[in-house]
């Protein structure tokens, strides 16, 4: 144990955090936006294995890896397509459909991996940017500012995400078609065209989320996501639907999945223990499910179809 | 009238897209599409001993899409059906192991029940966190799932793996050759076709019965209708949410033991992932029972033709490479199909309006 409070695996372990709660982020801040619109999307673990596995191929065909994580947005976006399609168009039940959307994701990710590519093979991971000065501070520069470019982005959309729900007028418009669309529609909000584009804008994120996922990784293989999708939906609840408040939840995940690493690596955790604590992440979220069900506000048309009488 | 024809419309057409997607997806794979159905059918129905392949195939998924059908009517969204599998399978090898002795007319019976007992516990834990803690029940499934994956591969990795395994130094993660006691006796020699075919049918029988012919049943209903109504007639939504998954959960982990005691191997083995032990039996179970309109006798037949799905993409993958993983996406369009579809839709919105994922206080017939 000793081993592990050492400034330099501490500040390894913070970066690891880091760098682990990027896919979380991206894709909870998006499933945050949807669900502020009414919208529960449990599709996100499909969304982020279809986005993972399109990036990935980009990526062992062309070495872009700017296009791969285009790809991944791009896939994303289409996947909502369909979402929007099924769940505002047809009022289809939210949370089977989007189980759905993961069973399609599931299957069609392994089968084209297994059929077009086939064996793992290694490809170029997203490389670390130092930002001018501040990688420089003495610890803190190594775990915060000499990271990817997904994670800077995922941290900025941070305040970015915060601003469109607070200050901005479509922030508005998804907030009431949260809360009360009958109302929201009978001042002149579109409800259908506001939660189609808040299913976009939360779909391309989940996307941007297999992107990040797949290319800090460097490698693809069937279910790569485990189950990382659906922990980034408890995760909205966890931050009781506020950006700032996922972002706590999503470096809580990613402190969580460092430590265990770090703890396996340095001998901590026991080869025999190992299975059991890769079951942290989701005993932490059933806990946190527990201690807030009762605590936090859902947006109040939440799971709810909307349709005009 | 119309209803009815309405409601078999449903999955017809569900079969439909589902096909044309399929062979789009072989079309672009460059596979001929009716090759494709050609090796299909010949896997699943080619002789006599597929035919058993795909009846034995369809048993995990009959119990659990039974199970499924009593959860979702009482409103209840059971997504843990792998870790309730899983749960059944372990308690069952243990007790295998413990009472290998025992004859086995008594010792069949046994394997089942701790199976089911098993599984009743793992969907029992987020039925009462639903009703007592407000907990949404598809999240806690979800992560139940996660968790007993990992529990799986930390017995057979240790305290119950084969100690042969240990000795070589092997260490392939699996038990030891169980009891041929607790074998389930084959119905028809040369074939996979065992006794937990039939004792799915039955269990899928008996939760029809439950549902429709006992008080139990009625109350669970009720609760599934309007939660406000039953409470208002003096039925406790708690209990009965609890109860709800604990069935559902009941049924899938006879899954579970029906997997381990029917396999050819007569061992509990992991390749790390929950799939690789179920078949993925937990999810296409929830497909089969939507295709059967949540009915448990619907659920019968529904299982078997993707009980022939799956051998018959088995079969794909061996004559045109085409890898079987082909059928779980298919699965996921038929969800995403049956889903949207105005019938069903209308009927699932009024009894699943209040399972969404987070319960308020109040406002519960809003919806309607």
């Amino acid at each position: 144990m000793g081993d592990f409070f050492t400034l330099s695996v501490l500040v390894a372990t913070a970066a690891s955090a880091i760098r682990l709660a990027t896919p979380y982020l991206l894709a909870s801040l998006g499933e945050t936006i949807g669900q502020r619109s009414g919208v529960l999307n449990l599709g996100v673990d499909g969304v982020m294995l279809l986005s993972a596995f399109f990036s990935y191929w980009t990526v062992l065909e062309t070495g872009n890896l700017w296009l791969a994580v285009l790809v991944g947005l791009v896939t994303g976006l289409a996947v909502g397509v369909l979402y929007g399609v099924i769940t505002v168009r047809l009022s289809a039940t939210q949370g089977i459909s989007g189980i759905g959307i993961f069973i399609f994701g599931l299957g069609l990710s392994d089968l084209l991996f297994r059929r077009q590519v086939g064996t793992p093979k290694p490809v170029r991971r997203l490389p670390n940017v130092d930002i001018p000065v501040l990688s420089d501070i003495p610890y803190l520069g190594e775990a915060l500012f000499q990271r990817n470019l997904l994670t800077y982005l995922a941290f900025l959309l941070v305040p970015a995400t915060a601003l469109l729900l607070s200050r901005t007028t479509f922030g508005l418009n998804i907030r009431s078609v949260g809360e009360n669309p009958q109302a929201a529609d009978s001042l002149g909000v579109s409800v259908e065209r506001t939660r189609f584009i808040a299913i976009l804008m939360g779909n391309s994120m989940a996307g941007l989320a297999g992107a990040a996922l797949v290319l800090q990784l460097g490698i693809f293989q069937p279910n790569l996501t485990q189950g990382l999708g659906f922990i980034a939906v408890a995760l909205v609840y966890f931050g009781a639907w506020r950006p700032v408040g996922v972002m706590g939840g999503a470096l809580l995940y990613g402190l969580v999945n460092a430590t265990v690493l770090q703890w396996k690596a340095l001998g901590i955790i026991p080869v025999s223990g190992s299975d059991l604590a890769n079951m942290a992440p989701a005993v932490l979220t059933i806990l946190a499910l527990i201690v807030l069900a009762r605590r936090v506000h859902a947006p109040a048309a939440l799971t709810r179809p909307f349709t005009r009488h | 009238m119309l209803k009815a024809v309405l409601g078999a419309l449903v999955p017809l057409l569900a079969a439909v897209v589902a096909f044309a997607f399929g062979a789009i997806m072989l079309l672009a794979l460059g596979a001929n599409p009716l090759d494709g159905l050609n090796a299909m059918l010949d896997g699943a129905f080619g002789s006599g001993s597929r035919i058993a392949a795909t009846a034995v195939k369809a048993t995990p998924l009959i119990l659990v899409g039974a199970g499924i059908a009593i959860a979702f009517r009482t409103s209840v969204i059971n997504i843990g059906g792998e870790s309730q599998i899983i749960a059944g399978a372990l308690l069952s090898t243990v007790v295998a192991l413990t009472l290998p002795d025992l004859p086995a007319f008594i010792l069949v019976p046994l394997v089942l029940l701790a199976g089911a007992t098993g599984g009743a516990l793992l969907g029992a834990i987020p039925g009462a966190l639903k009703a007592y803690a407000s907990v949404n029940e598809i999240l806690s499934t979800i992560m139940l799932n996660l968790v007993m994956v990992q529990v799986m591969n930390y017995l057979l990795r240790g305290p119950l793996i084969d100690p042969f395994e240990m000795e070589a130094g092997t260490r392939i993660p699996q038990t030891q050759r169980l009891s041929d006691n607790a074998a389930l006796p084959t119905l028809i020699d040369g074939t996979r076709l065992h006794i937990g075919v039939p004792v799915a049918i039955l269990a899928a029988v008996a939760a029809y019965l439950i549902l429709w012919r006992t008080p139990t049943g009625f109350r669970l209903r009720a609760v599934g209708h309007s939660p406000e109504a039953a409470r208002a007639a003096g039925i406790s939504v708690k209990r009965n949410v609890t109860l709800a998954m604990a069935l559902s959960g009941s049924l899938a982990g006879t899954a579970g033991s029906i997997l381990v005691f029917g396999s050819e191997s007569q061992r509990m083995v992991t390749d790390g992932s929950a799939a690789g032990f179920t078949g993925s039996a937990g999810f296409n179970g929830i497909v089969a029972a939507l295709f059967g309109g949540l009915h448990p006798l619907w659920t019968i037949p529904s299982a078997m033709l993707f009980g022939a799905l799956l051998t018959g993409a088995t079969q794909l993958q061996r004559v045109l490479q085409v890898p079987a993983a082909l059928a779980v996406a298919l699965n996921g369009i038929i969800v995403i199909f049956v889903i949207s579809s105005t019938p069903v839709r209308g009927w699932l919105q009024r009894s699943l309006a209040d399972s969404g994922l987070f319960r308020r206080s109040g406002n519960h017939s809003e919806a309607d």
